[in-house]
């Protein structure tokens, strides 16, 4: 297990100085009371006006001592807070970079967002609170207390009461406020989810005209919350109006007691406004403190989610003095079996397989028949639970990953697109490559027909996501960008569903002539996809169910051959 | 869209504030009360303060014992109505926040559900949902710490002032010296501050947007093993907001021991000030201990309210984000043609058509659907749709082919009116379709769309979408016809399996049975079948098509598919091509042109 302390190293001078200048400010403004009470009892009573400026100027300077303090430990709270922050985010960005698939499966998008965003900000900002307050008000409650007992030691016995029942009061606010926050968060989660459901699927909505019952569902919602939420602030409004009451009624209770020994001569007028003071200081504090804790609350749930990340280990290990080099594109399967993470059904099943450099081997399977899965093994996006792949007759777990990923190109079904130009697209494949490189990777795609026409060529912007290309424009342009790696493997899986099907045609002519030195392994949908493979691999619930040609696959495999006959079915001839 | 970050200053505050109060007219009575108790609490805040004047006085005067029980007990009267008065107060203020922001919430989801779909189109998910949580947030806190606080700080600062003026106008002088000091000092940091949170959301919003893209790419960024370029420019970013943060966070924290200890240096000048006055025997001693409390009160509400002038400020930038949603235009819907259940009192469905004369035809509901000469573009002046003449005989399935962007999937978005035609007439059943109340119209039709959308709850209940109120037994037979049922009675609680967001625990291919399963279970006159196979593999469609053959049955139906197999039967195929019908006929008429269609098919024709 991590913590998150480590994080606070590069900061620490700040994080320490921050509550030292604190603390001087807090000795500073408490002096200052004290300070009144001399002039009010020593200065007016021997009508000694040198003195009172003096002492008034004492205060004045305190005062402005406190402010520097202040001042610079303001900046140096916030310095150490969100340099924390910054920290803790890159670290947790730096672990997801290094998360393996099977852990990007685990943690959902929006939530790998939201812990690198808001919970990191909001880590920043308690952090910076508590170097203030968990300081500022202990110190604060500490001193004014001494200062009131050194004034007058027999009137303190008043915080004797007014301290424990506020704390008391303070404590029942708080226990019985934890549980109705997460509580709260559930409701505001189940709020926005319903939000998120509906703005994504509102074509859903719409077409089935459900709007009325959505708004009913909405409703329920929106009606917990707000009570829940009225729940919750009922305990915190409640605090208010308390601590209150009990710092006025400790003020009467001095009042009483001190007036009687004001009257007696024992104590000074000044004495008494001046304990008054300290005692609203006190109490104060210990307000103070109560409004920590709820910020501590707050953020201790983001602290968790990103300990979550920063605690998770990809279970994708290199071994110590990797290979770097691959020799060729060859690939085995030998008795391979694979489950995914968590999961006890084996997803692929007793996989034997061997691919020779530079053979075009298509994979064709009902849904679920784990295709995908297959391919995703070579480039160790998971890891085997048994048996072994090679890769240029070596296992691929001997490699160092950026070198095996390196040769091995996969183009991914959920093909993305990052906003900036085609060409920082295409850079994406190879970082130095030449403006000559992209056109011909391009050109190899079969997407250099749209993209020449484009005024601004390679410079043409591209959306987040690559919204403003159809989605065969994008899955050319994925297949373009895996091809500037110059692999010696490349894996389209369903990268061709959305292109045309001459067009198809076209990129499969290239693969098998222009890049025949490249093992191409291409899934797809329908078999016109697939139709120039050397082999084509028929996969059926997790198993291969044949391997061949096209020709001999219609006449030994069952399923192929309905595939076949269903695709068929659409020439009519 | 996502670019530029979102303001956070609003344009007219003046407006927002003006609107968001008149929500507090669904609620006057808590609004008043709150208020009034609020002003309570605080008056009797300076009132119990003021009441260490007579009472030190009393002390260090002439003590009379009767007359200090009495300003004791009077003190303690007020000390109650502060208690009481705010306890009321926050409560009633707390509800009518609580209450307000509800409402809020409920308009802008409603609101939502009632806008175009060509809205969703032209704004980007995140920023609308930034605005349902981020921006709604931040006016609750708002609404609930700043107005009553405002008041407070409005009541504490008239009734201290008066109270100070009372006991001493020389004295109320320094104060109001001071004060023009901390004035000063506050606009100056305030600007400062402002400039700097500005900046900070700016990269906030930067590194917002940087990170979605990241993360929603992050199995591409592994395959490219792009993470350290990944990680280089993620630093630039961090860093940068990193600064922004620091030099925000300071400025709105600084002011506080800024305000604070020159409250302080206040409180010394009027030690210092005061005792001159006590000496001159123009005031006494229990004045200053009065006039001590009102220096610190009077400093406290300044310091916070300009501490949360930044909070304000982006709340209300964000109310008006929130009435901006509020004040789009909803999705025109001026029919005044109904669909009737029982017509010809034969249980048939049919169209009450309104004579204008009071009296109804009677049009049964046949499915029959004619485009005349109909012209469509997303943006004005960008057409999409050129001259689209079709028309659907009941029960005919249509289908429409064409390479993406042709516009196969815009002509079916325009038979159930998402978007409204340029010109032209859509007419169904002979009835022009904008006649038709859109609620009526589309509960003929049931749609399946590419990207499958499942709501959250058991897999029955997604089903059940299409008809609220099937049976079980209903909800299975339309599983059963869309060859669901198999993979769902396999998983472990079968019907009542819950799905996750979005129905991420199911395959790509299950939860498009599903969407097939719960268009059926709606029973509708028409089909529009938008690429609803092809996330499907061929295995898996074959057995889908011959339940889709029985659901099509008697039913118009249209299709968009990129697999020629699933159009070989269809009564016409429309071929598309930059939004103009270029081919139309049937399989054998098409293959016959050797015209497109022939030349799309030759792919396939070739593995012979």
């Amino acid at each position: 297990m991590r913590t998150l302390t480590p994080y606070m190293k590069k900061y620490r001078i700040f994080a320490i100085l921050s509550p030292i200048l604190m603390i001087l400010e807090v000795m500073a403004d408490i002096a200052i009371p004290y300070l009144m009470s001399r002039i009010v009892d020593i200065g007016i009573v021997n009508r000694d006006i040198g003195y009172i400026v003096r002492v008034g100027l004492m205060m004045i300077g305190a005062a402005l001592l406190g402010m520097l303090f202040g001042i610079i430990s303001a900046h140096y709270g916030a310095r150490a807070g969100f340099g924390f922050a910054s920290e803790i985010r890159e670290s947790a960005f730096r672990r997801i970079q290094r998360f393996s698939f099977a852990n990007l499966d685990e943690f959902s998008v929006s939530s790998l967002i939201t812990r690198l965003t808001n919970d990191c900000d909001t880590i920043g900002r308690v952090t910076m609170m508590s170097l203030r307050m968990a300081i500022r008000a202990p110190f604060m409650a500490l001193f004014a207390l001494i200062m009131a007992l050194r004034i007058n030691a027999s009137l303190a016995k008043v915080f004797m009461v007014a301290i424990p029942v506020t704390a008391i009061a303070i404590g029942i606010v708080l226990i019985k406020a934890r549980p109705l926050f997460l509580k709260l968060q559930t409701r505001v989660d189940r709020v926005n989810a319903i939000i998120q459901e509906n703005l994504t699927g509102i074509r859903v909505v719409k077409s089935f005209n459900r709007q009325d019952h959505e708004e009913g569902r909405f409703s329920d919602r929106n009606d917990a919350l707000r009570d829940t939420a009225l729940q919750a602030i009922a305990l915190i409004i409640f605090l208010m109006p308390v601590l209150n009451l009990v710092i006025y009624s400790t003020i009467m209770a001095v009042l009483w007691f001190g007036g009687q020994q004001v009257v007696m001569g024992t104590m000074g007028g000044g004495e008494l406004i001046s304990f008054i003071t300290y005692i609203t200081q006190v109490l104060m504090a210990l307000m103070m403190i109560s409004f920590f804790f709820m910020q501590l609350l707050r953020g201790s749930a983001s602290v968790n989610r990103v300990l979550e990340v920063l605690n998770t280990e990809s279970e994708i290990e290199e071994i110590d003095e990797p290979i770097k080099n691959i020799s060729d594109g060859s690939i085995a399967f030998n008795d391979v079996w694979f489950c995914y993470p968590g999961s006890k059904e084996r997803t692929l099943r007793d996989i034997n397989l061997n691919i020779k450099s530079g053979e075009v081997i298509g994979i064709i399977g009902s849904t679920g028949s784990s295709k995908s899965t297959l391919v995703q093994l070579i480039p160790r996006l998971y890891d085997v639970t048994e048996g072994s792949i090679t890769v240029g007759g070596m296992d691929i777990r001997k490699y160092d990953i950026e070198a095996l990923r390196d040769q091995v190109a996969f183009v991914l079904q959920k093909n993305t697109l990052f906003s900036g130009t085609i060409r920082s697209n295409m850079r994406w494949g190879n970082e130095g490559a030449k403006d000559e490189q992209i056109i011909r990777a391009l050109k190899q795609a079969q997407a250099w027909e749209f993209v020449s026409q484009y005024e601004d060529g390679l410079d043409h912007r591209v959306e987040q996501g690559g919204d403003n290309f159809s989605g065969g424009q994008r899955q050319r342009l994925t297949i373009a960008r895996a091809l500037l790696k110059s692999p010696k493997i490349i894996i389209l899986d369903d990268s061709t569903s959305a292109v045309d099907m001459t067009t198809d045609a076209r990129i499969q002519q290239t693969f098998k002539e222009e890049l025949g030195h490249i093992t191409t392994i291409i899934i797809a949908q329908r078999i016109a996809s697939i139709q120039y493979a050397d082999r084509i691999i028929v996969m059926h619930e997790g198993r291969i169910e044949s391997i061949g040609d096209h020709k001999t696959l219609k006449e030994i495999s069952p399923i192929y051959s309905e595939i076949y006959e269903s695709q068929q079915r659409g020439v009519g001839v | 869209m996502r670019k530029g970050h979102r303001q956070v200053r609003p344009s007219d505050p003046k407006k927002t504030l003006l609107r968001l109060f008149s929500y507090f007219k669904f609620n006057r009575a808590l609004f008043f009360w709150g208020i009034f108790f609020i002003i309570i609490g605080s008056m009797a805040q300076i009132a119990a303060s003021g009441m260490l004047s007579p009472i030190i006085d009393t002390l260090v005067g002439e003590y009379d014992h009767a007359q200090f029980i009495r300003y004791i007990a009077i003190m303690g009267m007020f000390v109650a109505l502060i208690s009481v008065g705010q306890y009321i107060g926050y409560k009633f203020m707390t509800q009518l926040s609580q209450r307000t922001v509800h409402r809020i919430r409920e308009d802008m989801f409603s609101h939502m559900e009632k806008l175009p779909i060509s809205y969703f189109d032209t704004h980007s998910h995140g920023d609308l949902m930034s605005t349902f949580t981020n921006d709604v947030d931040m006016l609750t806190q708002s609404l609930e710490q700043s107005t009553s606080q405002i008041i407070i700080s409005i009541v504490t600062v008239i009734g201290a002032f008066g109270m100070m003026l009372y006991l001493s106008w020389i004295l109320t002088l320094v104060v109001i010296a001071m004060l023009m000091i901390m004035l000063v000092v506050v606009r100056y940091i305030g600007k400062k501050s402002a400039a700097n949170f500005r900046d900070q959301q700016a990269k906030l919003a930067d590194m917002n947007s940087y990170v979605e893209e990241m993360m929603s790419g992050q199995k591409v960024v592994k395959v490219f093993n792009y993470e350290d370029r990944a990680i280089r420019s993620f630093n630039t970013r961090n860093e940068e907001l990193r600064v922004a943060s620091t030099g925000a966070a300071t400025y709105g924290v600084m002011l506080m021991p800024i305000m604070g200890n020159l409250s302080y240096a206040l409180y010394a000048l009027i030690s210092m000030f005061g005792a001159f006055l006590v000496m001159v025997n123009s005031m006494s001693v229990g004045n200053i201990a009065s006039f001590l409390q009102y220096t610190r009160a009077i400093s406290r509400p300044i310091t916070q309210v300009s501490n949360q002038l930044n909070t304000l400020f982006a709340a209300l930038a964000g109310a008006e984000r929130i009435f901006n949603v509020l004040d789009e235009e909803i999705e025109i819907d001026r029919g005044d043609v109904e669909l009737g259940e029982d017509c010809e009192g034969r249980g048939n469905l049919c169209w009450i058509v309104p004579r204008g004369d009071g009296q109804y035809d009677e049009v049964p509901l046949r499915g029959f659907i004619t485009f005349e000469d109909v012209d469509f573009g997303y943006v004005p002046g960008k057409k999409v749709l050129k001259d689209i003449e079709l028309y659907a005989k009941p029960g005919q399935k249509i289908a429409f082919v064409g390479s993406t962007g042709a516009g196969k999937t815009t002509i079916t978005n325009l038979i159930n009116r998402f978007y409204e035609i340029d010109k032209g007439n859509i007419l169904y059943d002979g009835i022009d379709i904008r006649r038709i109340k859109k609620h009526d119209l589309r509960s003929t039709m049931s749609i399946v769309l590419q990207d499958v959308r499942l709501f959250e709850g058991t897999i029955a209940d997604n089903i059940r979408y299409g008809r609220l109120d099937a049976t079980d037994e209903e909800v299975e037979e339309a599983a059963k016809l869309a060859n669901a049922h198999y993979f769902i009675q396999n998983l472990p609680k079968g019907y009542d399996t819950m799905l996750t967001v979005d129905g991420q625990n199911l395959s790509q291919g299950e939860r498009q049975l599903l969407s097939i399963a719960r268009a059926a279970i709606a029973n509708p006159a028409i089909l529009i079948l938008d690429e609803a196979t092809s996330s499907v593999d061929t295995r898996t469609e074959t057995l889908i098509a011959r339940g889709m053959d029985k659901l099509m049955r008697g039913r118009t139906t249209f299709v968009i598919a990129h697999r020629l197999s699933t159009v070989r039967d269809a009564d016409a195929i429309m071929v598309l091509e930059e939004g103009k019908i270029i081919e139309r006929g049937d399989h054998d008429d098409l293959m016959e042109q050797k015209g497109r269609y022939y030349a799309l098919n030759t792919g396939v024709v070739e593995l012979e």
